[in-house]
């Protein structure tokens, strides 16, 4: 070890990002966590092919379906946010880089945002039985 | 660490790695490229998930517009493309976790999960499908 610097002052540098392993465990967990989302939200979308536009309300609207499809649009949109970041830091550079970055994780939540309130409309469309 | 020849200290330009332009493709490294490739074209993709949402969320004019969206065949095929895209990213995925464990860094193992991934995410993709089409009644 040629490093002077005691474990405890390396920790609290944390790397060029100074996130630590934030940013790299952040991307695994919501991977691993779409692993079973992705089924789920599969399945949901064959079942709604099977019914007209009243059955597909009753489909999506169900307050656990439509749990599952909130919690899967967070966990894709925070996935693919992580993962574009990484892509955008490889390969664009200087101010180019800082405004992509932030076009990405404002439209990421702007477009996560429209999916997870259409899910609470037919929720509560559902609930009101129209 | 910047490298000098070592009588002016000027910096040695050299060229930087990887050298894509001077490799042979392999299978690791295309998948590996396809495993980014996938994912930048499924976040734009996540707008067919969305609009699906909205649609539903909008009403059944709305719901009907989107179908006849999707149904359409540049749609469907756009749908097909994006339904591998997913399958493989997640089929692809799953070897990366397992090398973030630590495991199947063999060559012999890389290459094998990575046709094993191809084939799965292929598998997988006719299986969705031919679910989808049984469940609206054939083509």
């Amino acid at each position: 070890m040629s490093s002077m610097r005691s474990p405890l002052a390396r920790v609290k540098g944390l790397g060029s990002a100074k996130e630590g392993l934030h940013h790299w465990w952040m991307q695994r967990i919501t991977a691993i966590a779409n692993i079973p989302l992705v089924a789920a939200a599969i399945w949901i979308v064959l079942l709604s092919l099977r019914t007209d536009y009243a059955g597909v309300i009753n489909l999506v609207g169900h307050p656990c379906v439509g749990a599952i499809l909130i919690l899967f649009i967070a966990n894709l949109f925070y996935h693919a946010a992580l993962g574009l970041q990484v892509v955008i830091e490889d390969y664009v550079h200087g101010a180019a880089k800082f405004l992509l970055l932030i076009f990405v994780k404002f439209s990421a939540a702007l477009i996560a945002m429209i999916g997870i309130v259409s899910v609470i409309v037919v929720i509560v469309e559902r609930a009101s039985g129209s | 660490m910047a490298t000098s020849d070592g009588k002016s200290g000027s910096r040695v330009e050299r060229p930087l790695s990887p050298h894509l332009q001077v490799y042979r493709p392999q299978l690791t490294s295309m998948l590996s490229i396809l495993h980014r490739i996938a994912g930048v074209a499924l976040s734009v993709g996540t707008i067919v998930l969305i609009y699906w949402l909205f649609a539903i969320a909008s009403g059944p004019e709305a719901f009907a517009q989107m179908q006849a969206c999707f149904s359409s065949w540049i749609g469907r095929l756009l749908l097909f493309g994006w339904t591998f895209a997913l399958f493989y990213h997640l089929c692809n995925g799953i070897r990366h976790l397992f090398w973030d464990a630590g495991k199947g860094y063999e060559l012999g193992t890389a290459s094998k999960s990575g046709v094993a991934a191809i084939i799965v995410a292929i598998a997988l993709t006719f299986g969705v499908w031919f679910c989808a089409y049984s469940a609206v009644g054939g083509l």
